[in-house]
């Protein structure tokens, strides 16, 4: 008998990547689901076609860079989560392009699993949006038919036609994962259960929102304003699932605080003031850019250094 | 009830393989090797040679300076003095005594006065029993001169497996209680408060029992969490008070012992029994009919793995002391020490290949010492001093909390651990 002397410790928490990366695909699935009923197949047309190209795309990775990353499920992750950020109606070709620029431009090139900067599936939106407008921007209602999304009226400004009540449920038109708030609701409490995410992010992040829509209301209607700001567009889906990132998010307690402070008030800034209606990616992304920083400036105090002399 | 420290983990306990209430085994084996370095300080010189005919009890090494004598475990004959596999990897002076099951013993003077216990726990030779085996007549000293006002006796076992401190408070709570008080009687603190994990419900059981004798003591129940039993940890939980970098618990007025010691203290000072035999866990998945044993210091793991009904098939690691922090051994020969508290057998664990950092965070959560673990270990490999240095990476206890955790199977405790020897060897 020969034996192993490993390093301690000798035991391991059973919570892996690969199964981290499991509960979030999890997680979407409901919010996916009510997107495909309510918007119709072809959303999961998109979707499948998403992760396909994704996952192809850290396999290549896989093979030029000698790794075997494909199996953490990151890459499946990144796919579903992009997907679920379009719409329903966006050409095939540019869903795959995002992926692959997604996987293989901001994740690979980005230093790979933890260490790309910016946000893989938003990266991929904002650079879609930039070379194909049109095919991002046409949205099908609920009855098939092509028109405005509520955040489209919310634009001119005014109360979009559909009840909150819808709005929250997801009986309104809108990219294949956001429309539903309750189904992403179930979904984040899942991870939040799971004790895969903690409730800092989204809650500064939501709270940011609502706050600032209340007091700078648009119509004379502020507590339905902030109602409908937070259940149009993808704020919920950016606040659930994009600024909980791992990877582009602050890991102090405190720095994630800011982070997602600063990320709602960058989504309202930029849905006022901004080009396009919707302000979340363009927020997450820039907030991700600050992530590593505020990790450095809300670092934990030194053990035995507490304020004052002595903790507690 | 919430955790009374920073940080910490609630890996599965598993005290239960090992906890049962059955009679102690006492192990006797045929030949003790004991090393004559079994503490923190100066090694000892072997006062015995080989053909000498020793008695159980008798003082076999003793040293100057910061030291702590040894004794024959066993009555028989030395076989050989020279340098013999040890828990350290290395091989160390040791005497090997034959066994002639005679079990003649030899007893130390009793102390007369308050004056003579001191001198009376550095001759029975007792190091802390906990693990870290640091002289207690030399803690004591400099806790009596410091006038620390809190004494601390540490019960949290807190790594999982192991039962032995259980044990002990379970057979004989009375000489902990005893010992707690000579600790009072020696520092005069103002407070003295056993500490105890809520997973030991016998043995807080019966500490209670026995506690209204002693009025000056404070049984403290600490909610279960690792590494509680950790030096720094315990002060903090039990006082609030956390010890700076570099510093000693007396710097914040606490000297701690582990229970075991305490209650070999009070069975020298009353008894005159020197520290030649310890309560041992063996335990894990990797060995047949996990138990506690009575173990003669120098026993060779191979004879205590063999009581306990041999390794399993698919063993392949014993530790000395728990998962957390024990240190995997190669050699079943090396023996059994006064800081060995556990021998811990574990099956080959699913090999799970590593990812990057997620930046998930939860080395910084369960850091019980507020460092960033996933920061300190890119630094470390960056071979980035300065950032090391800037991250405190020396206040790291190496709890193993971070390892623990990781999802992405990140060696970080291994590597801070590796760092730390390089810094210290280059200084």
């Amino acid at each position: 008998m020969t034996l192993t002397t490993p390093s301690s410790p000798h035991i391991k928490s059973p919570v892996s990547t690969a199964r981290l990366m499991r509960d979030v695909l999890l997680a979407l699935l409901p919010a996916l689901a009510v997107g495909i009923w309510r918007l119709g197949l072809r959303g999961l047309f998109v979707t499948l076609l998403c992760v396909a190209v994704a996952v192809a795309t850290e396999w290549v990775g896989d093979l030029l860079l000698k790794k075997r990353t494909v199996r953490d499920g990151s890459a499946a992750v990144t796919g579903l989560l992009l997907a679920m950020t379009l719409p329903p109606t966006v050409p095939y070709w540019l869903a795959a392009v995002g992926s692959l620029f997604a996987v293989g431009f901001v994740k690979l090139l980005g230093g790979g699993l933890g260490e790309n900067v910016f946000n893989p599936a938003l990266a991929a939106r904002a650079f879609m949006l930039l070379i194909c407008p049109v095919g991002m921007t046409v949205y099908t209602g609920v009855d098939a038919a092509t028109g405005a999304t509520p955040l489209h009226h919310m634009v001119m400004p005014a109360l979009p036609e559909e009840s909150v009540w819808d709005m929250f449920l997801g009986n309104c038109s809108g990219s294949i994962g956001e429309i539903s708030a309750l189904a992403l609701l179930l979904g984040a409490l899942y991870l939040v259960l799971r004790r895969v995410i903690t409730l800092r992010i989204p809650l500064a992040y939501l709270g940011t929102v609502a706050l600032l829509t209340l007091v700078f209301h648009k119509t004379d209607a502020p507590l339905m304003w902030m109602l409908y700001s937070l259940t149009s567009g993808g704020v919920m889906l950016g606040a659930l699932f994009m600024a909980t990132d791992y990877t582009t998010s602050p890991v102090t307690p405190k720095g994630q605080w800011i982070y997602g402070i600063g990320c709602g008030a960058l989504t309202v800034f930029f849905r006022y003031y901004g080009l396009y209606p919707e302000g979340v990616t363009y927020a997450i992304l820039s907030m991700n850019a600050l992530a590593w920083l505020l990790d450095r400036y809300t670092a934990p105090r030194r053990f035995g250094k507490a304020k004052g002399g002595v903790a507690r | 009830m919430g955790s009374l420290f920073f940080g910490g983990i609630h890996p599965a306990p598993k005290k239960d393989m090992s906890a049962a209430t059955a009679a102690l085994q006492t192990i006797v084996p045929h030949c003790v090797v004991i090393p004559m370095q079994q503490h923190i300080g100066a090694p000892c010189t072997p006062l015995v040679a080989v053909g000498d005919v020793v008695r159980r009890g008798q003082k076999i090494g003793d040293g100057e300076g910061l030291c702590s004598p040894v004794h024959a475990s066993v009555s028989g004959t030395v076989t050989a003095v020279e340098p013999r596999p040890h828990l350290s990897g290395k091989a160390v002076l040791s005497v090997v005594i034959e066994n002639d099951r005679l079990n003649t013993t030899v007893a130390l003077p009793l102390p007369e006065t308050e004056n003579d216990v001191l001198q009376c726990i550095r001759e029975a030779g007792i190091v802390g029993m906990g693990g870290a085996a640091f002289p207690s007549d030399v803690k004591a000293l400099s806790a009596m001169r410091q006038a620390v006002n809190t004494v601390l006796i540490n019960a949290c076992e807190c790594e999982p497996y192991i039962t032995s401190d259980d044990a002990v408070m379970r057979t004989a709570p009375q000489s902990v209680l005893e010992g707690a008080m000579l600790l009072h009687r020696l520092l005069q603190p103002t407070t003295l408060v056993i500490a105890v994990e809520d997973n030991k419900p016998e043995a807080i059981a019966a500490l209670r029992d026995v506690l209204p004798q002693y009025p000056a003591v404070e049984l403290r129940i600490l909610p279960t969490r690792y590494p509680q039993g950790g030096e720094k940890q315990l002060i903090q939980a039990v006082t609030g008070r956390e010890v700076p970098a570099g510093a000693l618990p007396m710097a914040v007025g606490c000297a701690v012992f582990n229970v075991v010691t305490t209650a070999t203290i009070y069975r020298a000072v009353s008894e005159g029994a020197p520290l030649t035999e310890r309560i041992v866990t063996v335990s894990g998945e990797g060995v047949a009919n996990p138990q506690n044993f009575m173990v003669p210091i120098g026993t060779p793991l191979q004879a205590l793995i063999e009581a306990a009904g041999g390794l399993t098939d698919g063993a392949d690691r014993v530790m000395c002391g728990g998962p957390m922090m024990g240190i995997a051994q190669k050699d079943l020969s090396a023996p059994v020490m006064k800081g060995t508290n556990a021998i811990l057998c574990l099956p080959k664990a699913a090999s799970e290949t590593a990812t990057n950092c997620l930046r998930c965070g939860r080395c910084l959560t369960v850091c019980p010492m507020l460092l960033q673990p996933l920061y300190l270990y890119r630094a470390a490999n960056h071979g980035d001093h300065d950032e090391l240095t800037r991250l405190n990476v020396s206040d790291c206890i190496e709890c193993g909390c971070c390892s623990y955790i990781c999802p992405a199977r990140l060696p970080l405790t291994e590597t801070f651990r590796r760092v730390k020897s390089e810094r210290k060897g280059g200084e």
